[in-house]
Formats: structure tokens, sequence, C-alpha cells
């Protein structure tokens, strides 16, 4: 058993926190989109099958919401009794994006309530629909402000430190720090993949366990579409990311790609393990696309890690987080390519079939989809140390020096242990004892036009 | 009026909606199961969910609120009390956790499920009494500070009269307002069975009520004299206070304009609240955070008064709309297009 570190218990009981929020803040984000999606093409094109899905998915994401909800409390609290001497310092400097996340936030909570009792009280559909607007700019907007804040603790500006008192804030300039529009769109595009592909693998289950039912296509089409729009946009901005990397934290992307020696035509790594004195093994080495990814450009030159002091360098275990999200993020495209591909020769032949291991590839994807979303916060997280405040605070200074930090490590483990297995066995119970073709049925919802 | 007592204002009307919106919210949970044990769920529960559905997460935002203009505004506070609260702040965090999303999955996932019901309802009970714990800790005595380190003292916290009858004031006021409130909606809903059972939960808590905030003055009177001398000076609010409690009461009783009633129980405890806040300025934790120790930038300062109003603006026709579409909605609150 390690010793007592308030600082290390703290950072592992705030990983561990985030790292489960943020399973069901990306839910919250993207799937309201996703269903408000459905429910536009199902007024659209008068067809019940997808308003139908809208429906089911509102009703899952209720669950999730929840969940997301209160880890946000959580989280939202823990700041303040883990990080005091953080919070102090900087809690003032992000104090106007963290209420405008508040806003958005309860902005969000009062539209999801009357989305969610609102179905069929309307005679015209489009006002319902028009709900999920507001519901969609409250999610998306509280994710925007809240990973300012975090913009803020990689490239902080925009105020002054004297001793431990903050002075000459400008909020405005605090806010729109350089990390600010590259964290903010990768974070939202990549939640709107995620949930893209987390709601295909539902419908390739089914379609796998041999449904025939047009909804599960549907399902799957709409699902694969939208995954394809956003992963591509996810790509993009993560490109954007790695150049926004090279210039204001470059000891990051060095770690990240362990790269020692500053030099031009860097090559990127994938894989591989580091030996002694840092040579890398077994890596697959790519000439100049690290050149590439910083600068755009072969011949530019890469700041390597040694040119940053050994007692400031980030982990070098961020590298696997690296390619673990970056291999994910591009295999996805392959598969929806495939899967468009699949799909308009089955509509051509007879029995319309996919092939099953593109089913299965597709239900792997949403686990794996969240799996990066992980990785790449882990990245990015473990990426800044040893600073909490790049530049301005040491991480170990910000943190609580109260006793019992590793009991309550313990006490928040169990809690979100109870908290996933619940929602699982919930959700899953949910929708097994309601099948979509017995609510079909039930809403004499039968046919609609045709994939 | 200067920045920081505009923002001490406006975070104490925010912790005043919280106080009322959550002790509706986990008072009904409360009533909920223990209709449930008694048998009566069948007249109450239809009344608590329809209420409950479309504004249990509103309720958390007020909280959260709270949380983040304090340290916005006084970011001393996030010191003092953050290190101070880790673990009486980890169990209201735990309690919250479980009530929210048992809650949840207890009205859409799971159906009738005893143990849901009990894990949302108990844990809703206990948050008040954990979360009085910051407002006991305000008053000073409970920490001190030496070389950098500030601690807690729990054997004074557990051992001290002023403490527990904060726990206790928390704890039926949470049952009375929310009786309060339940037995006008009830009323509302033209449900006669169901507002005779609340209504008698929001007699039975009265007196409770009114015996502990007693309670807790004379508690304040040892902890902290030079508080209770402030409060003494504004004791109108105070008379004000019991006023509306009086004529609360009777009117709950009389079975007359239960409406008015529940605009009296808020008015009662809006005098005492703010009364008992006043009389604690300028401190916020007495005698080591006081609201001048506030932002050091005027900038943020401004930026968050702007933001403020900006988000008001936002929030005050949104509440209204979810208000018209559910809470005044005649339909909606006597069930006829449930979902």
């Amino acid at each position: 058993m390690m010793s007592y570190d308030p600082a290390v218990y703290s950072r592992i009981l705030t990983g561990l926190t985030l790292g489960f929020h943020i399973i069901f803040a990306t839910i919250g984000v993207g799937v309201p989109v996703m269903i408000a999606i459905a429910e536009f093409l199902g007024i659209k094109k008068k067809d019940p099958h997808y308003m139908l899905l809208a429906r089911r998915w509102a009703r899952g994401f209720v669950i999730t919401v929840a969940v997301g909800v209160v880890t946000g409390t959580s989280i939202g609290l823990q700041l303040n009794l883990l990080w005091p001497s953080f919070m102090q310092i900087a809690g003032q400097a992000i104090a106007l994006p963290l209420f405008m996340e508040t806003f958005a936030f309860f902005f969000e909570a009062i539209f999801l309530g009357i989305y969610l009792y609102t179905w069929d009280r309307f005679r015209n559909p489009w006002i319902h629909f028009s709900i999920s607007i507001p519901v969609i700019i409250g999610s998306s907007a509280s994710a925007f402000f809240i990973t300012i804040v975090n913009a803020f603790m990689n490239t902080p500006q925009g105020f002054k430190l004297a001793g431990r008192t903050i002075i000459e804030i400008d909020p405005l300039v605090a806010m729109f720090n350089p990390a600010t529009p590259t964290k903010t769109a990768h974070v939202l595009s990549s939640a709107y993949m995620t949930c893209a592909f987390v709601l295909s693998a539902i419908a390739a289950i089914a379609l796998l366990a041999g449904k025939r039912h047009a909804y599960y296509q549907k399902a799957l089409k709409l699902t694969m579409i939208c995954g394809l729009v956003f992963s591509v946009a996810t790509a993009f901005i993560g490109d954007l990311s790695g150049k926004f990397l090279a210039e204001y934290q470059p000891e990051k992307l060095a770690a990240a790609e362990w790269h020692f020696e500053t030099s031009e035509q860097a090559a990127l790594v994938l894989g591989g393990v580091l030996g002694e004195n840092n040579e890398i093994r077994y890596g697959l080495k790519l000439p100049y696309v690290l050149s590439i990814l910083a600068f755009g450009n072969p011949n530019a030159v890469v700041q390597g890690l040694n040119d940053t002091p050994e007692d400031l360098r980030p982990p070098l275990y961020i590298h696997y987080f690296f390619d673990i999200m970056v291999v994910i993020g591009s295999l996805s495209i392959l598969l929806c390519i495939a899967y468009l591909w699949y799909n308009r020769r089955s509509r051509l032949s007879q029995n319309r079939m996919l092939p099953r291991w593109l089913l299965r590839c597709i239900v792997w994807s949403g686990p794996l989809a969240m799996l990066a979303i992980e990785c790449g916060w882990i990245f990015a997280e473990a990426g800044r140390q040893p600073w909490i405040l790049r530049g301005y605070m040491k991480t170990a200074e910000g943190a609580t020096t109260a006793a019992h930090v590793d009991w309550m490590l313990l006490l928040f483990s169990l809690l979100y242990m109870v908290l996933g297995f619940t929602v699982w066995f919930i959700l899953r119970r949910m929708f097994r004892t309601n099948t979509p073709e017995e609510e079909l049925a039930k809403r004499g919802m039968e046919g609609g036009s045709h994939v | 009026m200067n920045i920081e007592l505009i923002g001490i204002t406006v975070l104490w009307i925010f912790l005043y909606g919280y106080l009322i919106v959550a002790s509706i919210d986990f008072g009904a949970g409360f009533f909920s199961y223990y209709s449930m044990l008694t048998g009566r769920k069948h007249l109450v529960h239809g009344i608590i969910e329809r209420y409950l559905s479309p504004v249990w997460e509103v309720t958390n935002v007020f909280l959260i609120f709270f949380m983040v203009g304090m340290v916005g505004f006084f970011p001393d506070t996030a010191y003092y009390l953050g290190t101070t609260l880790l673990i009486p702040g980890s169990i209201a965090i735990v309690l919250l956790a479980i009530r929210g999303s048992y809650y949840a999955f207890s009205t859409y996932g799971s159906r009738d499920n005893k143990f849901y019901t009990l894990l949302y309802g108990g844990s809703g009970l206990l948050i008040p009494a954990s979360l009085s714990i910051v407002l006991t800790i305000s008053e000073g005595g409970y920490i001190v500070e030496h070389d950098n380190q500030v601690t807690l003292l729990y054997g004074k916290l557990f051992t001290s009269s002023y403490a527990w009858s904060v726990v206790l004031l928390a704890l039926v006021s949470v049952l009375y307002i929310s009786a309060a409130f339940l037995t006008y909606y009830a009323d509302k809903a033209k449900d006669a069975k169901a507002m005779e059972v609340l209504r008698g939960f929001a007699i039975g808590w009265s007196a409770p009520t009114i015996l502990s905030s007693l309670l807790v003055f004379f508690a304040i009177q040892n902890h902290n004299p030079e508080h209770f001398q402030n409060m003494m000076s504004l004791s109108w609010m105070f008379v004000l206070s019991f006023l509306c409690f009086l004529a609360a009461t009777y009117l709950i009783w009389a079975r007359k304009r239960l409406g008015s009633a529940f605009l009296l129980v808020m008015l009662q405890f809006a005098f005492a609240f703010f009364g008992y806040g006043a009389a604690h300025l300028p401190y916020i934790v007495y005698p080591m955070v006081s609201i001048h120790e506030s932002i050091t930038s005027p900038a943020m300062g401004v930026a968050l008064i702007i933001a403020f109003i900006a988000g008001l603006l936002l929030l005050i026709p949104s509440l209204y709309l979810l208000m018209r579409l559910f809470l005044f909605n005649a339909n909606y609150v006597q069930g006829k297009h449930h979902k």
C-alpha cells in the first residue's frame, strides 16, 4: 500500500470521478442531437419508425442523464474539496465560464423536462420538435463552457499572480485562450461521433440477433451516416489540435510521440515500447508525418522532449493513449465507408443482408468510441503534468492537505460501481421487456416507407 | 451597493431558491416512501410523481449555481470550506448521487421497486442534514488554522448543541415545506383524498418546525453572541416570519386558499433566512472570511454580474414556460395527459 499523500489520492479520485462522468456527459451531449435528427426525419418523411426511434432513445437517455447530473454535481463539488488552493486561485479567473456552464445546464434541464413530457401534447408535431433545439443548445453550450475551463488550465492567460493573490483578471482573455477553439470543437465533435456509434451498436446488436424489421435497418443507416460525418469532422479538428500542441504545448506533443531530439522531417511513431536510454523498439515509424501533423509541412522542425527540463516533462506513457485514440478514430471512418458500400450492394441483391462480420465490427465501434474518448481525455490531462495551471501552479501545490482522501476514494469507487451496474441493469431491462415490434403494434404504427 | 454585497445577495437568493425547491423535492421523496409503507401509496404517489418528474433536474442546478458563484465571488471560501468539508461534503455528494439517480431509476426504469424508493426517499432526508453542516461551520468556532493547515474540529462539532439544533431544523422544515406545497398541489389537482393525507403531514410538521427554530435561536445565543445580537436588531424580520407561519397554518387547517398558504410558508422561510443571513454579514465564515475579501478584480465582478443578468433573462421566461406547462396547467396537474 502506498503511503498517504493527499495529492496522489486527490489525483486518483478526481480522475475516477471524471472518467466515470465523461461516459454520461458524452451521452448527454451527443444523444440529444441524434434524437432530434430522428424526430426531424420522422416528421419530415411522415415515417413512424423514426418517431419511435426518437422516443426510445429519449427514454433510455433519461436514465443516463440522471447519472450524468449526479456525477457532474460530484465533480463540481469535488473540485473545491480536493483542490482548494487551486480553486482559490483559478476559481475566480475562470468564474465566468463556470457560471455560464451552469446557466447552460439550467437551460437544458428546463427544456429537457418539457421535451420529455410533451410528446403527444401538441397537435403540430413541429412544436415538440422545436423544444429539442434548446436542449441541444443547452447541452452543447455547457460542454463548450466547461471545456473552456479546461483549456484555461492548459494555456492560462488573462491574469497576474502576486504570491497567492490573483490580480488584473481579464475575463474574456482568460476565456478565449489559445487552447479554447481546438479543445471545444474536438470535445463536441467527438461526443456527437461517439453517440452515433453507440446507437449504431445497439441497432447492430438487434440485426445480429436476427431481427428483420425495417426499423432496425433505418436506425443503423441513420446512425452510420451521422457517424461518418462526425468522425471525419473529429479527425479534421484533431489535426488542428496537433498543430495547436506543436505551437503552445510542444512538450505534450513530444511526449506523446516519443520525439526526444528536436529535428526536422520528424517521424510519427505508432505503437512500440521504450527501451533503456529511450530508444524505441517495435514501433512503426512514419517519416515526415509528425512534421505534417505539427506544422503542415514535411520539412518543419518539431521541438523534442529533451528541450524541456526533466522535472517539467509529462509522463511518457501518454503515447499509448494518443495512439489508441487516433487508431480508433481512423478505423471508425473506414468502418462507415465499408458499411455504406455493403449497404448499397445489399440493396441491389435479393436478401438485403449485411455481412455478419460488418455488423460485429459495428457492435464494437460503440464501446471503442467511448474508449477513445477516455484515452483522449487521459492523454490531454496527463500530458499537462506536472502542471495544474501550466506555467503557474504544479498539481501537488493545488491539492488539499486534508486527511482521509484515501477513504473518500474508496467511498466513491463503491458509489460508481453501484451506479454503473444499476444503469446497465435498468437499461437492459427497459429495452428487453418492451421491444420496438411490440411498441409499433401497440401504437398502431405499423408500416412506414422502406429504407 | 458595492459588488460584494450584490454578489452575496444574489447568492443568498439562489440558496433560498434551493432551500424551497429542494425541500419540496426531498420531502416528496420521503412522503412517497412513507405512504408506500403505510399502504397509502395509491393516494399520493400520482400527485408526487406528476410534480417531480419534469422538475427534478432543475433542483440540482440551484445548488451548483450557488457553489460556483461562491467560489467566483469569494475564492477564500473555497480554501477554508473546501479543506475542512472533505468528509461531510463527500458524504453529501454520495447522498445527492444516490437520491438523484435512484429517483430516475425508480420513476423511469423500474416502477414499484421498494428498494429504489427507499434509497431515494431515505437519502433525501439525510441530505438537508448533511448540507446544513456548512451553515453550522460558518458560525465559527469549529475550524482552527495553524501552519497553513486548516482543520475541522469534529469532536467539537458533534458535541455542539448548536450543530444538532440546525440539523433538526433542516429535517423538520424540509417535511413541513414539502407537505405544504403538496397539499396545495393536490388541491389544484382536485384530488381530495391525497389532499387530506398531505394536509395531515403539513399540520403535523408545523409545530416541530417552529419549536426547532426557537431551539436554534437559543443555541446561537450561546455559540456566537455577536451574531445573536445582530439578529436581535433585525428582530422585526423574525416576528414577520412567525406571523406568516401562524397565518399559513391557519389556512391549511381550515382547508382554505391553499395557494396563499404555501406562499405564506415561503415568506415565513424568506424572512427567517434573510434575517439570519443579513445578521451574519459581513462574515461568510466567522471570523476568517468576510465579504470584503472578495474578488480582487473589478473586471471579473462586473462580468459575473452581467452574466447573471443575461442568464436570468434567459431562465425566467423558461421557468415560466415550465410552470405554465406543468405546474399551472390544469389538465396536466389532474393527470389528463400524463406522458
